[in-house]
């Protein structure tokens, strides 16, 4: 008895003390961000994989030549000045004076014209870009040219590029193979990466870079001033969605960048919390179809799907359930954007469900559908794209069809869907898989995964082909500015006849934070520079 | 019983080969694709194959095999794919909270379970035995996560005693340390101390009616006593044995605990490698986890011998 | 020293063919046990007639929706109706538990007497055992289901192997801790064979125990599969068990305790259920501590 009771007088004093200990030092120390990302950052090089919470880190460490602003337009941010000759062939560009790597290097123009050529390896914007692309040279300490063969409309689009952004490294980082992963994060950004504190799975530690020289501009959208305003930030991954609400009403985290909708009631019931959108672009849901085995490789069968799908509302409300976040929207392009348009979009979208269905049962007719066994990939830890399955799997059956929902993890997806034969060929032979895709890249048809349907069987997995569909998706690089437009359109019509994939809506995921934050940027990703803690 | 210590060990030496080779090729005939995850969802399959040929993945499996066994016997357990951090840092890193976590769990339920089994066990049949019965059915006929939520609702928002989520390493002082441990410990302590109670109560009993303890009864010793000394002594065997088991059952319990709390452990990080297929890292796990159990179940061996002279080896 | 002493003291129970009344009188645990476990049985079973809807169709207009008239338990996040989902959920449920509870006893305890009592035999199946436990059970289920097809069948199997180590290992304890007493150096002695002295010495003495161990192994495998269903390999989420009810459910608890504690009190009847039947039946097999309770 009387050592239990020592012992816990001995706690309760442990306790006081670090109590008093602990307040004055909070005082006098640093501040501190504390974010639930997303996801885990699994991977440091954001031109190896294409994953968002990647290309998060790499706003924090690195810089980028040019950024869209709030209206989405490309803003010098390394560069000082540009200038393009008036047979539009040959681009210069001058850097910033004073940029430093965290290692101390000033950043050269070797180490831009290295960055992007690693990049347009990899990333399908800049891939695109180098087949206009005669060379890349840097023509000085802080000077150099990208020299086309051809015109071509987006080479500040390309360098701004927002989802999958190119990033400047150091020139010997940059010269790796582009499939082979860069371990080092050493940028030119806002925050320094502290690998010492980094625990792969649980923790990311970020520091301010006391070095770095934002552009005098004030912050707006990713251009501008891109000031960091907290010593410190830390990334604190908490893999349950509950938790981490719970932490964020406590304070102990002051930003969930992706609260799980379901749960906001809790975190709005708390006057000290704020839930906004800061993306007005919006993500948009897609399902994707195995083109090369039955029944999806039949147009019909693909079109009674978008009738099956119709008016978007029960993927939206499975996925999101607040009708302020979600928006229906039969827009290849995304709504919201100069491409959004209404051009071949059917009488589908209207939602009259059992007009829908039934004409969704005739097309399967025409398509000869003869009950064979759909396979709709599930991945069920994944909430969104969990949501979408089952969804499917229901709307699959209202038409007549036979469904199989393939209860699976989000790796097994990735890993299934790679597989081209039908089920007589291989027992993982799939039919549906979901995902969603960021607004910005999703824009345009240059930098929209799914769409390309060249019929090598190398576009993205599901393969559509589709000579005249591609045919016109080429003719957007090329076409001035005004022409566009109309390419859209025409694109767009071909889309709904072979479609390659089906649009299951367009949402808008909100972050939620504390109020004592000020500054977090209307961007379409969070970004961390700019926010002040009170 | 050194040489029987010297055999135990040398015999573990293929149950871990063994393990490992079966381990090793279960999950690369399982589905999943690392080079897949790591391209990212809008990679193209042209994009995903150089990265698997990059990470050496496409090369036959006996290949794989062999240069991950040779790496291995040099000490060495290989880079995660994924931070490309060394396996065996990784470990290194959710070490401490899984220890933590898994001896308070022990400390806490031992403590608890083994004297409400006893006196369950003593006043059978009493309103305390049933109150201990029904606290064991309650403790593992609700899930941890269920047990998980109510208490950070109850003693962290609510009462707001304790922080909702997190791991203070003890290092950085015993109060927040103990402050984030305690929930987890009590979440996963009530299922654990379910089963100890049960298995402690139901050994009792067998004891109890055994001649001796009639006899040491009829001889007129007091019940404390005979309670501790005989009883308590001859139950030891089977209690010791589902606390060894029970540690593996902790390691599963810890794997859903970790999840609720946001505790950067063990069972995290073997869930996150399985889901992201980071074989390395799986494979290291793996070889600590047999190795713990290998240690763990040595160690109840041995106590059989101290507990009953009777077993001999 | 009530208890013990007391039913000691009183001579040998009463013949078998004495009546219900008296049967029921002896033994009310496993009256109550057996009632409750047979009517969440036989409402599985009955499940389309109790006033349920499909549980498999989806609403998502209705979702999240609190208990009513309409919805007697409140809907999923899909808008199924959750009331149809948790009867239709003790199906698999009661599938997996007492699949797995049968399948890892019966093999456990074979393995387990016939190691406690062979030394050559014991230190080869021992080592095996160890190594079966080293691997987490969850990993071995993922493995197993990649390798053929998510199914409950398939669940049962990855459920149930990693239990019988466990089951191995107490039935060899208490083996070893018989084995010394001086009743069955006689038996040995006075020549009787193996097979008898096993089938009966050992096995009365290893029973009580592992009915305990057998309800536990029943209810923690209907928790394992819920754990199973997060990670996707456990029985497919569409098909309701009350694990992957409440593992879907999971993030609603702070907003909807009931999604979780609905399946979460069937669960918790259901193994009160299972633990009195057999606690009950351990003092009808042990006829040393009969009437205790």
């Amino acid at each position: 008895m009387s050592v239990y009771r020592r012992n816990a007088f001995r706690a309760t004093a442990a306790g006081a003390l670090a109590l008093i200990l602990a307040s004055p030092w909070s005082a006098i120390a640093q501040s501190v961000l504390r974010l639930v990302p997303q996801a885990d950052l699994k991977i440091l090089d954001t031109v190896q994989t294409t994953n968002n919470i990647t290309s998060n880190h790499g706003y924090m460490v690195y810089d980028t030549l040019f950024s869209l602003d709030g209206k989405l337009a490309a803003k010098p941010q390394m560069v000082e000045s540009y200038s393009k000759s008036p047979d539009s062939l040959t681009w210069k560009f001058k850097l910033r004076p004073g940029l430093k790597f965290h290692d101390g290097q000033a950043v050269t123009a070797k180490d831009a014209v290295a960055s992007i050529l690693r990049f347009s390896k990899r990333i399908p914007a800049g891939v695109t870009m180098m087949q206009f692309a005669k060379e890349i040279v840097a023509t000085g300490g802080d000077t150099f040219e990208i020299r086309l063969n051809k015109p071509f409309g987006l080479v500040l689009e390309t360098l701004a590029g927002p989802e999958n952004p190119l990033f400047v490294t150091r020139e010997a980082d940059a010269q790796l193979d582009p499939n082979t992963a860069m371990t080092t994060a050493i940028g030119s950004g806002p925050f320094m990466f502290v690998r010492e504190e980094w625990v792969p799975g649980s923790k990311v530690v970020y520091k301010k870079n006391p070095d770095y020289k934002p552009r005098s501009e004030p912050a707006d959208g990713f251009a501008g001033g891109k000031l960091a305003k907290v010593d410190r930030v830390e990334w604190l991954v908490i893999p349950d969605s509950n938790t981490a609400v719970q932490a964020l009403i406590k304070g102990e985290v002051d930003i969930i960048e992706i609260p799980q909708t379901d749960l906001l009631p809790l975190v709005r019931k708390d006057p000290n919390i704020t839930v906004k959108v800061i993306d007005r672009v919006g993500t948009q849901a897609i399902y994707r179809m195995n083109h090369l085995i039955p029944p999806f490789n039949n147009a019909k069968a693909r079109q009674a799907l978008l009738y099956a799908t119709g008016d978007q509302r029960d993927y939206l409300s499975s996925m999101i359930g607040f009708a302020e976040y979600e928006k229906p929207c039969w827009a290849v392009f995304i709504c919201g954007t100069p491409f959004e348009t209404q051009a071949g979009v059917g009488d589908w979208a209207k939602g009259d469900k059992k007009a829908n269905i039934e004409k969704a049962k005739a097309l399967l007719k025409e398509a000869g559908y003869k009950g064979e066994k759909v396979v709709v990939l599930d991945p069920v830890e994944t909430h969104l794209a969990h949501a979408q399955a089952v969804v499917t799997a229901q709307k699959l059956r209202e038409i007549g069809m036979t469904v199989e929902l393939a209860a699976i993890d989000w790796g097994t997806q990735s890993a299934r869907r790679q597989i081209k034969d039908g089920p007589d060929k291989n027992p993982g032979a799939w039919n549906i898989f979901h995902t969603w895709g960021g607004g910005l890249a999703m824009n345009s048809p240059l930098s929209n995964t799914p769409t390309p349907s060249a019929c090598d069987g190398k576009n993205w997995f599901g393969w559509p082909c589709d000579e005249e569909l591609e045919k016109i998706r080429l003719e957007f690089p090329l076409a001035p500015p005004e022409k566009q437009k109309e390419i859209v359109e025409r694109l767009q019509k071909r889309f709904y006849e072979v479609v390659p994939y089906i649009p299951a809506g367009q949402f808008f995921a909100p972050v939620a934070f504390r109020k004592n934050l000020s500054g977090i940027l209307d961007t379409p990703r969070l970004v961390l520079w700019n926010i002040e803690k009170k | 019983m050194y040489v029987f210590l010297i055999r135990r060990v040398l015999a573990a030496i293929p149950v871990v080969v063994v393990v490992t080779i079966f381990v090793f090729a279960l999950l690369h005939l399982a589905p999943g694709d690392p080079a897949a995850i790591i391209a990212g969802d809008l990679a193209t399959a042209e994009d995903v194959a150089k990265i698997r040929a990059k990470l050496g993945l496409d090369q036959p499996l006996m290949i794989q095999f062999f240069t991950w066994a040779g790496q291995l016997l040099r000490g060495d357990l290989g880079n995660s794919i994924f931070s490309a951090h060394p396996v065996s840092q990784l470990i290194g890193q959710r070490l401490e909270p899984t220890l933590t976590l898994t001896v308070m769990t022990l400390f806490i339920s031992i403590l608890l379970a083994v004297p409400l089994g006893v006196i369950a066990a003593w006043r059978v049949g009493s309103w305390i035995d049933r109150g201990v019965m029904g606290f064991a059915v309650f403790g593992f006929s609700v899930p941890g996560f269920v047990i998980g939520y109510v208490l950070i609702w109850v003693f962290a928002i609510e009462l707001d005693w304790l922080p909702v989520q997190g791991y203070t390493p003890l290092a950085k002082g015993f109060w927040p340390w103990l402050s984030n441990i305690i929930l987890p410990s009590v979440t996963l302590a009530l299922a654990y101390m379910a089963l100890i109670a049960r298995i402690t109560r139901a050994a009792m009993l067998e004891t109890l009616s055994q001649d001796y303890i009639r006899t040491a009864h009829a001889k007129g010793l007091a019940t404390p006593h005979v309670l501790l000394r005989h009883a308590l002594h001859n139950a030891a065997v089977p209690i010791v044995t589902v606390i060894g088991i029970g540690v593996a059952l902790l390691i599963g319990g810890v794997v859903v605990t970790e999840s609720v709390f946001a505790i950067p452990g063990l069972g995290r990080l073997t869930v996150d490698a399985i889901l992201r297929r980071d074989y390395p890292v799986i494979q290291g796990i793996i070889l600590v986890f047999s190795g713990a159990y290998v240690l763990v179940n040595l160690i109840v061996d041995m106590l059989y011998t101290v507990l009953d002279p009777r077993i001999r080896y | 020293m009530s208890g013990a002493s007391e039913s000691i003291a009183i001579p040998d129970a009463p013949p078998a063919r004495a009546g219900v009344v008296a049967f029921l009188r002896r033994h009310p645990t496993v009256v109550i046990g057996c009632t409750l476990l047979l009517a969440i049985v036989i409402a599985s079973i009955a499940a389309p007639w109790l006033g349920t809807v499909d549980p498999i169709s989806i609403n998502p207009g209705q979702r999240l929706k609190s208990p009513s008239a309409e919805y007697w338990f409140g809907t999923d996040r899909f808008g199924r109706d959750l009331y149809s989902r948790v009867i239709y959920g003790g199906r698999i449920s009661l599938i997996v538990g007492l699949s797995v509870a049968a399948l890892a006893t019966v093999i456990g305890l074979a393995i387990g007497l016939v190691s406690g009592y062979l030394r050559a035999v014991d230190a080869v199946v021992m080592r095996v055992m160890d190594g079966m436990m080293a691997i987490p059970a969850i990993m071995l289920a993922i493995a197993l289901i990649a390798l053929s097809k998510a199914s409950v069948l398939i669940v049962i199997i990855a459920v149930a192997l990693p239990e019988i180590p466990r089951v191995v290992r107490l039935v060899r304890a208490i083996v070893l801790t018989i084995r010394e007493q001086p009743y069955i150096e006689a038996a040995t002695a006075t020549g009787t064979s193996l097979p008898r002295i096993l089938l009966r010495h050992f096995l009365p003495n290893a029973l009580p125990p592992l009915i305990v161990q057998a309800t536990y192994i029943c209810a923690s495998a209907v928790l394992i599969e819920a754990a199973l269903s997060f990670l996707g390999a456990g029985t497919p989420p569409e098909v309701p068990s009350w694990g992957n009810i409440m593992a879907e459910a999971r993030p609603y608890f702070q907003l909807k305790p009931m999604m979780v504690l609905l399946p979460g009190i069937f669960l918790a009847v259901t193994v009160l259920a299972i633990n009195l039947v057999g606690d009950g039946l351990r003092d009808m097999l042990d006829p040393r501590l009969a009437r205790k309770m």
